[in-house]
């Protein structure tokens, strides 16, 4: 069903390009403070970079920590929009209907927010309730060049685990979230930080219910699992430490529902995670 | 006749250059405005000019006599000449005089001569300058004679004596022409800028030293300072202020300052000279580096930089390339050098500050330290309370808000590094030994800032300085003691700026302090030959060179010098964030400073700094050892067990 909010859905018009970017605000893991997201700056890194006709940049939460922003603005950017939204509201609904009024034809933001839910689903939240599609871990956006594409479509570079890099062609408006591998932030500085506007925007927002339930502590490294070969000679040992397995797994086009199952079954039992 | 010829050639040619000095005061005019006690400064100018100025141009004596007899004999055979004019052409004594002067400045002319066409020291500029001992010798050779002549009555043919003063007029209207873009602009803009001086506490007449940066407001003052490009720093020359335009205009293009840069002999992209040339063209509407006939920026050619007096100096194309600018390293070996009190560190800092504070165009390693700083108040992005672990088993004491100690121990971000650790230990160890009261601040110790400023980021460091200075005004101690020369600049310095005015001393001339009085015992004298080098901030910046030196004769070292040490010791290279802008040259840096030390032959570099160990110690072998000051008292005290 074609949204009525964005007429131009079929295609980007790469001469008038109008992007949004979504900025979080972050947190440093060791001391705490608030800054800027590491990859929600590359996002707005990237958007600069395809120098749009018109940016948006939008965060959406409470006014506290919103000095925190500036260092966004110290980018280059002059003004960024603030959705004012209660301690503790949702901003997926919000974000949503002002995105809606906007209907920009790229929307850019980082993998994970550093600090609240983090769970790295709103980018999804946002492009279901936009009824865009989503490119995950974009590293590369430009406009696509080869002559049997449609016009206004885009190529993307995706990043995959192990260095690999996928080229994709996407055609129309689309959310797509910043790899960390993605060209660096530009540094922010602070005479344009502290020149750039602020502007609150009021807006409607439910609690989120979900996040005030769970339990806030510290963060820490995700124990990750670690599968050691035993036996063998130090050099076979040294080989399953070290060595990528890239390129060895299993691709699959279009399976079947059931060949598919299989393959991840077969995985899992692989790695000793089912019996 | 003659001295009528002569007066009113001399008047006219003195008018036309007061005419072009007025003329180029328009450009330096242009700057932002400075606080300057006009009056105060005049009033110094001549003792400033013989004390500070001699002091400078007397460390090459040739240079020093014969600019006494060029300069000397020119303005008083001036003065003579315009004095005939009011009457006292008659007098055979006058001319007398007038051929004593004039031999005098012949002489000095000679010895100019000698130098730029035989001796050819490589860091003179050519171009305009190479005229000058023709200039010199046809002035005062053609005047001589005619001087000569009339003081014995005048047997020469008129015509022959007016030929003569024709000469000598066109002569001194070559030099005069100099006041414009020539040799002689020196003598004007040099007076005004010692008169006129931005650091006026650095003459003989004020403190005799005044190193610290000058503080730069952040917070916009009125509406007017918001919202215009170069609120922050200098992006053009006329964000200068005018008495550095003034200043930057006095250079005479001696090179001395191109002779010590630490970066030009290692053939990183700067000459301190060219900088400074490249500032003075600036100035004006459409400039061009075309006319400047010194050595270049080491790999950079002449020609291509373009700029004006209001278009941004800073850029790929404009009249100052990035790396130029980054490859400083703020060791003053330049402002210690220029006999025109010029201050280049100050002008760099300044144009670092926009290129960081309104650009964001800090080189990339330099901008990540200055994001981690500004989010965990360590260059390293590492946690307050990690900059206490190399002492976890000494169980240093902390000295909580209110509390009170004799000494108060500053670490430094040096704490953070494996090499500088080994040399801080040595330091408590030695505290202990002598028994003095000390502490350490714990987790309130921010870094002190020195990089951030230094790499223009005024609002990390102005940030930082507040939170140490009201940490350690909320603490009782009699003075503070830090290893880092840095450190030390940066709170004896730039703290007062902040309110923080506590007695610092260098933990060379606390241990010095502690040998002379008894409370450590020198039982192992090192024997061993030893080459001291100054760190940069504890030298220039501090004048602080006996007690290192005291302390290594005390333990008994074979002390031996370097060419270059003291006051006009050669940077490591570590300072003012060149480690981490990383500029790339024909050399590194250390690696010339160590082949000064080579060259003494001494075992072993004894060094007074963190970064200088860092640096020194980065050389490849084989080179001399290097040791931190404090590593070697450890050794030379080890009480008999």
């Amino acid at each position: 069903m074609p949204d009525a909010a964005m007429p131009d859905a079929a295609m980007i018009d790469w001469a008038m390009l109008d992007v949004a970017v979504l900025l979080s605000i972050g947190r440093h893991p060791v001391s705490g403070r608030a800054r800027r997201a590491a990859t929600d700056a590359q996002a707005l890194e990237m958007a600069l970079a395809l120098r749009p006709r018109r940016l948006t940049a939008i965060h959406a939460g409470p006014v506290a920590d919103g000095e925190a922003l500036r260092a966004y603005l110290g980018m280059g950017l002059e003004r960024l929009t603030l959705l004012v939204l209660p301690e503790g509201g949702d901003p997926v609904e919000p974000l949503v209907a002002h995105l809606r009024r906007l209907a920009p034809s790229l929307i850019l933001t980082g993998r994970q927010a550093e600090d609240g839910e983090g769970s790295g689903m709103l980018p999804y939240l946002i492009a279901r309730g936009l009824d865009a599609a989503v490119v995950p871990d974009v590293v590369r956006i430009g406009p696509a060049d080869a002559p049997d594409t449609k016009p206004g479509s885009a190529n993307l570079v995706q990043a995959l685990p192990r260095g690999q890099r996928r080229a994709l062609i996407v055609t129309g408006p689309f959310v797509a979230t910043i790899h960390p591998s993605a060209p660096p932030a530009r540094p922010s500085a602070f005479g344009p930080a502290r020149r750039g506007v602020i502007e609150p925007v009021a807006a409607q927002a439910a609690a989120d219910l979900f996040l005030s339930d769970c339990e806030h502590r510290p963060w820490r490294p995700k124990p990750k699992l670690m599968r050691v070969k035993r036996g063998g000679s130090a050099l076979d040992r040294l080989k399953a430490a070290t060595e990528s397995k890239s390129g060895k797994g299993q691709l699959l086009v279009n399976p079947t529902a059931e060949a598919g199952a299989l393959a991840i079954y077969d995985s899992l039992v692989e790695q000793g995670i089912l019996p | 006749m003659i001295a009528t010829a002569l007066t009113t050639v001399v008047l006219a040619v003195l008018a036309i250059g007061a005419a072009l000095a007025v003329w180029q005061s328009r450009r330096w005019l242009a700057g932002r405005p400075a606080a300057v006690d006009v009056v105060a400064g005049l009033r110094a100018l001549p003792g400033r000019y013989l004390v500070d100025v001699h002091h400078v141009v007397g460390r090459t004596p040739f240079n020093a006599r014969f600019h006494a007899l060029v300069a000397g004999g020119f303005l008083a055979s001036l003065a003579l000449l315009v004095a005939m004019g009011a009457g006292i052409a008659g007098w055979r004594i006058v001319w007398l005089l007038l051929a004593v002067v004039l031999a005098a400045m012949l002489a000095g002319a000679l010895m100019v001569r000698h130098r730029r066409r035989v001796v050819r020291p490589r860091e003179l500029s050519q171009g305009r300058f190479a005229r000058l001992p023709l200039s010199l010798l046809g002035f005062s050779g053609c005047l001589l004679v005619v001087a000569l002549d009339q003081a014995m009555g005048g047997v020469m043919p008129e015509t022959l004596a007016l030929v003569l003063v024709a000469i000598a007029g066109v002569a001194l209207a070559d030099l005069v022409w100099g006041v414009w873009k020539g040799p002689l602009k020196h003598a004007v803009h040099g007076a005004l800028h010692l008169a006129f001086h931005p650091r006026p506490a650095r003459f003989h007449d004020g403190a005799g030293r005044d190193t610290g940066l000058k503080p730069l407001p952040l917070a916009p003052q009125g509406d007017a300072g918001i919202g215009e490009p170069g609120a922050l720093g200098v992006e053009r020359p006329v964000d200068f202020a005018w008495n550095r335009l003034l200043g930057f205009d006095a250079c005479v293009q001696c090179g001395r300052c191109e002779t010590v840069c630490p970066a030009y002999a290692a053939g990183l992209p700067l000459n301190p000279k060219k900088l400074v040339q490249d500032l003075v063209v600036a100035m004006d509407g459409q400039a061009s580096d075309a006319a400047y006939a010194g050595n270049p920026h080491p790999g950079r050619g002449i020609g291509k930089a373009h700029g004006g007096a209001a278009l941004p100096l800073v850029g790929h194309d404009a009249m100052i390339h990035p790396d130029t600018l980054w490859s400083c390293t703020t060791c003053r070996a330049c402002v210690q050098e220029c006999p025109m009190m010029i201050e280049h560190v100050d002008a760099v800092v300044d144009l670092r500050r926009f290129q960081t504070l309104e650009l964001g165009a800090t080189p990339a390693k330099a901008a990540v330290m200055l994001e981690e700083l500004r989010a965990t108040d360590t260059p390293g992005g590492r946690a307050l309370a990690r900059r206490w672990d190399w002492a976890a088993d000494l169980s240093l004491p902390r000295l909580p808000a209110g509390g009170s100690c004799d000494t108060l121990l500053w670490v430094g971000d040096g704490a953070f590094d494996l090499r500088v650790q080994r040399s801080l230990r040595a330091l408590v160890q030695l505290l202990r030994r002598a028994g003095v009261d000390f502490a350490v601040l714990g987790d309130e110790e921010l870094d002190c800032g020195d990089v951030a400023r230094r790499l223009g980021d005024e609002a990390a460091f102005q940030s930082l300085a507040v939170r140490n200075v009201a940490a350690l005004n909320a603490r009782r101690f009699t003075r503070i003691v830090t290893a880092d020369p840095h450190a030390l600049h940066t709170l004896r310095n730039e703290y007062p700026a902040f309110g923080g005015r506590w007695t610092v001393v260098h933990h060379t001339a606390l241990l010095l302090e502690l040998v002379g009085s008894g409370a450590l015992t020198v039982t192992k004298p090192v024997g061993r030959s030893v080459t001291f080098h100054d760190p940069c901030y504890l030298g220039r910046y501090n004048g602080e060179i006996e007690a290192p030196r005291a302390l290594l004769d005390a333990i008994g070292v074979e002390r031996r010098e370097m060419l270059r040490s003291g006051l006009r010791s050669s940077c490591c290279g570590g300072g003012g964030g060149a480690p981490l802008t990383d500029v790339a040259g024909e050399r590194r840096i250390p690696d010339v400073r160590m082949e000064h030390a080579r060259e003494t032959g001494a075992a072993m570099v004894a060094v007074a700094c963190p970064n200088c160990v860092v640096m020194l110690e980065g050389v490849v072998g084989p080179r001399p050892e290097v040791a931190e000051i404090a590593e070697l008292v450890l050794a030379a005290t080890e009480t008999a067990r």
